[in-house]
């Protein structure tokens, strides 16, 4: 992992031939999606978000087919309809008086519909609806791995930033703004923060398995974690190892890349549950 | 470390002047008002649903007031005590990081602040370990540490047993002589409040009655249960309710009558029982009464 980091830093002669290896730029890529998702994704465990990142994610198919008719760039669009559907929702759950999760529903379903119409009137257009559906993480080109990196840098970088009024405001909103900790500017930025992840790691993931990427690896750091930064730290270190795994079980037994990973995840998660059932084991023989 | 109150011109922290909050057609408290100064504290008591913690949500700001004002000084540090507060499996929470969560006081106020609420022991314990009782001292400790100039407290004994309530109640009276701050006082209980409270608002969707607490009458019952030092620390704030509520939301008045509302000024009141600490009118109403009568 630091190896591979270190070689986009220095960017020499050597690190140019490794990226020739799709494999290479596969995992690179998949890491630095994985270093990102990991801290914001605890936030979407403790604020129950799940439903909110998945509305998002289905989303990012409209911006996709808006970016293909509107011939400009697919991650710009998919962030710009990310952020208008969160700000949408932060304006309905104002004055609207249909629930939190049915308001989602509403805006996620909406937009999946909505961009599966708009894509199917675009008869001249050919796209590979799986590899946006399900990730092609082995198409990443060198440019992605660039935008990912300075894209998850930025991410990373806002969300240290306002790290302190938003956990403030996820432990109680109202004591944290009573306390001038300005928790609503805290959430708005957190909302696009969430859409600039989408919009990098659909490539990796697809917008069916975003969700997984973000929550899988902080429910299995929560096991271990002591404090809210160290479960941000072990979910991003969690979440590369699954994408490391992934991929390499993808190698090995010939299975699409995107679900692979969401897989290694899952048994990484299966995994952090052991101590816990050997202990419970242990008491009862006791 | 120890600042003696001041005990006149003490600068204004918060007020409300004939505040209001209306939600869903019903106003929820309506025409409260009332001043928190530095170095006093101010109790506010009242049955459930009877705008408690609306009326601090307004002191606070966390709420706009539909009809009314509200004011609190500039740059004024707040520590709250929330009636509610939860802390979900999923948030890996300890004491000592919990006591950091809205600033990054110094590692010898936090110190002070465990020490002074006795949980010293619980520092390495996760929050939602703890018990009702702890988490409340949990969660003053960490209103303390802020060394707020306002320390607005909703419910702060809630699920403390009776020993370690009275000496919460006698640590809340020493934080405002040491930090020589304001205190909003939340208690659910009509007839147990502090001694140390300066004033009392009586509140059910407005203000019933308020003035000083006074001491418990040598009440035999009260000796007997909390033995002297109790008696000392505890007292039933003398309550004259002119007007009672009936079920349908109506106010039956001492004479007789029922209005939809109850008004200071609507005619049914008998001022004399309704204002019973006349030296904290002065800086309370500040004349408004008086006004009021006028217009």
């Amino acid at each position: 992992m630091g190896i591979t980091t270190g070689s986009i830093m220095t960017g020499g002669m050597g690190s140019a031939a490794m990226l020739d290896d799709f494999f290479t730029r596969a995992l690179i890529a998949g890491i630095g999606v994985a270093l990102t998702a990991g801290p914001l994704g605890c936030f979407i465990v403790w604020r129950r978000l799940a439903y909110f990142g998945d509305t998002l994610s289905h989303a990012a198919l409209l911006g996709v087919a808006l970016a293909l008719l509107a011939e400009v760039n697919i991650t710009l669009a998919v962030f710009g309809v990310c952020a208008v559907i969160s700000l949408a929702l932060l304006l309905l759950q104002r004055r609207a008086s249909l629930s939190a999760d049915s308001l989602l529903g509403l805006l996620a379903h909406s937009a999946l519909a909505l961009g599966l119409v708009v894509l199917a009137f675009m008869t001249w257009v050919r796209i590979d609806l799986m590899g946006f559906l399900f990730g092609d993480i082995l198409a990443v080109s060198a440019t992605d791995i660039a935008v990912i990196y300075a894209g998850g840098a930025a991410v990373l970088a806002v969300l240290a930033w306002i790290w302190h009024p938003l956990f403030a405001a996820t432990v109680n909103h109202e004591l944290a703004e009573a306390e001038r900790m300005r928790p609503d500017r805290a959430n708005l930025i957190f909302m696009l923060l969430m859409a600039i992840v989408i919009a990098i790691a659909m490539k990796i993931v697809g917008v069916l398995l975003i969700t997984a990427l973000l929550i899988i690896p902080a429910a299995t750091a929560r096991r271990f974690a002591t404090g809210p930064e160290h479960m941000a730290v072990l979910a991003a270190g969690i979440g590369a190892l699954a994408v490391v795994g992934g991929l390499f079980g993808s190698l090995e037994w010939d299975t699409p890349s995107g679900p692979s990973i969401v897989v290694a995840a899952f048994v990484l998660f299966l995994l952090s549950l052991l101590p816990r059932v050997m202990t419970l084991r242990k008491e009862s023989v006791r | 470390m120890k600042i003696a109150p001041p005990m006149t011109s003490s600068p204004l922290l918060a007020s409300l002047d004939h505040a209001g909050v209306r939600r869903d057609g019903r106003w929820l408290v309506r025409d409260v008002s009332l001043t928190v100064q530095a170095g006093e504290i101010v109790t506010l008591i009242g049955p459930n649903g009877s705008g408690k913690s609306t009326t601090a949500k307004l002191a606070l700001g966390l709420l706009a007031p539909d009809e009314g004002r509200t004011e609190r000084r500039s740059g004024l540090v707040v520590g709250y005590v929330p009636q509610k507060l939860s802390i979900d499996w999923t948030l890996p929470l300890t004491v000592d990081r919990f006591m950091r969560l809205t600033g990054r006081q110094s590692a010898r106020d936090v110190d002070a602040a465990i020490a002074a609420t006795g949980v010293d022991h619980l520092r390495k314990a996760e929050v939602r370990t703890l018990s009702g009782g702890e988490f409340q001292r949990v969660m003053l400790a960490r209103a303390i540490a802020r060394k707020p100039d306002l320390l607005v407290l909703d419910e702060p004994v809630q699920g403390v047993d009776f020993a370690g309530e009275i000496a919460l109640y006698d640590l809340i009276g020493d934080i405002r002589r040491d930090l020589g701050c304001g205190v909003l006082l939340i208690s659910h209980d009509l007839h147990v409040v502090m001694a140390a409270t300066d004033r009392v608002l009586c509140l059910n969707g407005h203000v019933c009655c308020q003035g000083a607490p006074k001491e418990v009458a040598a009440s035999a019952e009260y000796r007997q249960l909390f033995g002297g030092r109790a008696a000392a620390t505890l007292a039933v704030y003398e309550h004259h309710h002119d007007h009672t509520h009936l079920p349908d939301g109506r106010v039956l008045h001492a004479d007789g009558s029922v209005t939809d509302h109850c008004h200071p000024e609507d005619g049914h009141h008998d001022h004399g029982t309704h204002d019973n600490g006349d030296h904290d009118r002065k800086h309370h109403d500040r004349g408004d009464g008086e006004r009021r009568h006028a217009g």
